[in-house]
């Protein structure tokens, strides 16, 4: 239990600033999407897909909050039902990216040598590409669907988890503490493991925040182009799509999507700032 | 090293990457699923149509043979044809990257002017109502997806008050400032509000230095001291961010031609998608890659200029 002083002397001076408010309404905002992800049946008045040829391109009213579309189809619950496509990209568009990247990114910047240049090379060749042409072009090869948006998201996003947790961990791999656990004779994996890693971790964590919000927005984008989920799938992007040639004769069932997508993003970037502040160390 | 063997240099360390990224590109259409000339023509046709399509694409020669005529290929500027523009790929490059880079360097323009003042601003009246206002302001406009606000400002400015164009391109310079000033602001109001952030922080953060008391106390003008002891120094890391951004805007910018209807690469890329028109979205790929590469130069080229302590290695 020796090695374990240094840090937890560390941790007991930082004095553990309160969370900000925007923090606070980024939380609750983002459980409030979560919910509608889990139970839009609950919550929903309508079902996603349900068409009433009686109730077309309604405006907005009591019984219809977010007015209908082209089919018929209640907004709002297509809205509620969205949520769960669109956070199932905001997980599925970050998720591998994360853990690939932050563990290729801490045994790169550890061991260095051929792997490190091989890596390396690899970022360089994905860093000269537009993020979202990159994805575009691997969508064209892939086809359009949310499960291959899934792929070609997940193959470049990784490069900027690896990028960042390389950095740090060159920084930490000559801290004093790495020293001392070479000195007892740890073998490098355990040291990686269970003193490196840990310590570099926090910065791909932040960053995965703003990445979720970032995925969303892609995500949405992809639909909107017609490469991410299909119609007449309840997705944001997708519904703002369908919505567009009605824009001056039913503008809701365009613009309300398009609300609720920038307030998730929204609440996905506060809890990003919100964490980056409570867990960065001020120097 | 001087500034012209630094740029030398750098061009050749461009060389290996671009190397790289030309054998993905060419092995792009040969990961296409099932057969490439079936993939391209759709099923729908004879044997003898997928044979004389191979041909042409040379895809009936073994794998590296094919490629080694492909490098060649784009070592002369021979990118293809397009299939369904029969015009060859290099000519509709040739046409519409400058509509392309002309709405993304509008973009940032439009995103730097944005930022500039408020950032000053906001960074002079921190802690008050106004440094809020505009920080909330900003902060929205991070989430805001570009589709979204491209199609809200179309439908409101142009459609319904008709103040702007619903689309295309002007066929002058001045034309063009006024029909692409909807695409250019729905482009740059992400980067806006990434350059406001950025900045804000970097003034308040040279607000502190040593030397800026100093400017002060030698009784200069607050004016001065701001802008030529703060905002020189504040924009360092600014004009970094915005040369990495470009990337992002050139990507946005195929959204945006698509809601705006502007006739730049952007666009061409999503129909060469939808008409799988393959070689046009092979050598769009690689000229995407070579424009950032450069974009990539000249922003470090900037930063020296800016901060001459920079070591040129």
């Amino acid at each position: 239990m020796a090695t374990t002083t240094v840090p937890r002397l560390r941790r007991a001076r930082r004095v553990v600033p309160r969370p900000k408010p925007t923090l606070v309404i980024g939380a609750l905002l983002m459980l409030g999407f979560v919910t509608m992800a889990i139970i839009p049946g609950a919550i929903a008045p309508y079902a996603p897909n349900e068409f009433d040829y009686g109730a077309i391109l309604q405006a907005p009213s009591a019984a219809h909050p977010f007015g209908t579309d082209n089919f018929g189809r209640d907004v709002l619950s297509r809205v509620i039902w969205g949520a769960r496509i669109d956070m199932q990209i905001a997980l599925f568009t970050t998720l591998f990216p994360f853990l690939f990247g932050t563990l290729a990114g801490v045994v790169t910047g550890y061991y260095g040598g051929w792997l490190d240049a091989i890596f390396g090379r690899i970022v360089d060749v994905v860093m000269v590409f537009p993020f979202l042409i990159l994805v575009i072009a691997i969508v064209a090869i892939l086809g359009p669907g949310l499960s291959n948006m899934y792929i070609a998201v997940s193959s470049v996003g990784w490069v900027y988890y690896a990028r960042l947790v390389r950095g740090e961990t060159i920084v930490q791999k000559n801290a004093e503490y790495v020293q001392a656990g070479k000195v007892m004779g740890y073998s490098p994996s355990r040291i990686i493991a269970r003193h490196v890693f840990p310590n570099v971790v926090t910065p791909a964590i932040v960053y995965l925040m703003t990445d979720m919000s970032l995925g969303i927005l892609l995500g949405a984008s992809l639909g909107y182009l017609g490469l991410g989920a299909q119609p007449p799938t309840a997705e944001w992007g997708v519904m703002v799509a369908d919505g567009k040639n009605f824009m001056t004769t039913a503008w809701w069932i365009s613009t309300f999507p398009g609300l609720v997508l920038t307030l998730a993003g929204i609440s996905f970037s506060l809890v990003g700032d919100g964490l980056a502040d409570l867990l960065r160390p001020k120097s | 090293m001087n500034r012209w063997q630094y740029v030398l240099a750098r061009l050749l360390q461009m060389i290996p990457t671009l190397l790289v990224i030309l054998v993905l590109v060419f092995f792009m259409v040969r990961l296409l699923p099932g057969d490439p000339a079936t993939a391209i023509l759709g099923d729908r046709v004879t044997d003898e149509a997928v044979e004389r399509l191979n041909r042409q694409l040379g895809l009936d020669r073994p794998i590296p043979v094919q490629l080694a005529l492909f490098m060649r290929n784009v070592a002369q500027g021979d990118l293809g044809t397009s299939i369904n523009l029969k015009v060859p790929v290099s000519r509709l490059i040739a046409e519409r990257l400058p509509i392309t880079m002309g709405l993304t360097l509008y973009a940032g323009l439009v995103a730097a002017l944005l930022a500039i003042p408020a950032a000053i601003l906001a960074a002079l009246k921190r802690g008050t109502w106004i440094d809020g206002t505009i920080r909330g302001f900003f902060q929205v406009g991070l989430s805001l997806p570009v589709f979204y606000v491209a199609l809200q400002l179309l439908t409101v400015f142009g459609a319904r008050l008709s103040w702007f164009p619903v689309g295309g391109i002007g066929s002058s310079f001045g034309e063009n400032v006024y029909y692409l000033f909807l695409p250019a602001l729905s482009l740059g109001f992400y980067l806006a509000a990434m350059l406001m952030r950025n900045l804000r922080a970097s003034i308040l953060e040279v607000l502190t230095a040593e030397y800026v008391d100093f400017a002060r106390s030698k009784g200069l003008q607050p004016r001065v001291v701001l802008a030529s002891h703060v905002l020189r120094n504040a924009m360092i890391g600014t004009v970094t961010l915005f040369g990495l951004s470009i990337g992002r805007l050139m990507g946005g910018a195929v959204i945006t031609e698509t809601v705006f209807a502007i006739p730049g690469v952007g666009r061409l890329m999503i129909d060469s998608i939808y008409g799988r028109d393959y070689s046009v979205v092979q050598g769009l790929t690689l000229a995407f890659a070579v424009v950032i590469s450069l974009v990539f130069l000249l922003t470090d080229l900037v930063y020296t200029v800016l901060d001459p302590r920079t070591k040129m290695a």
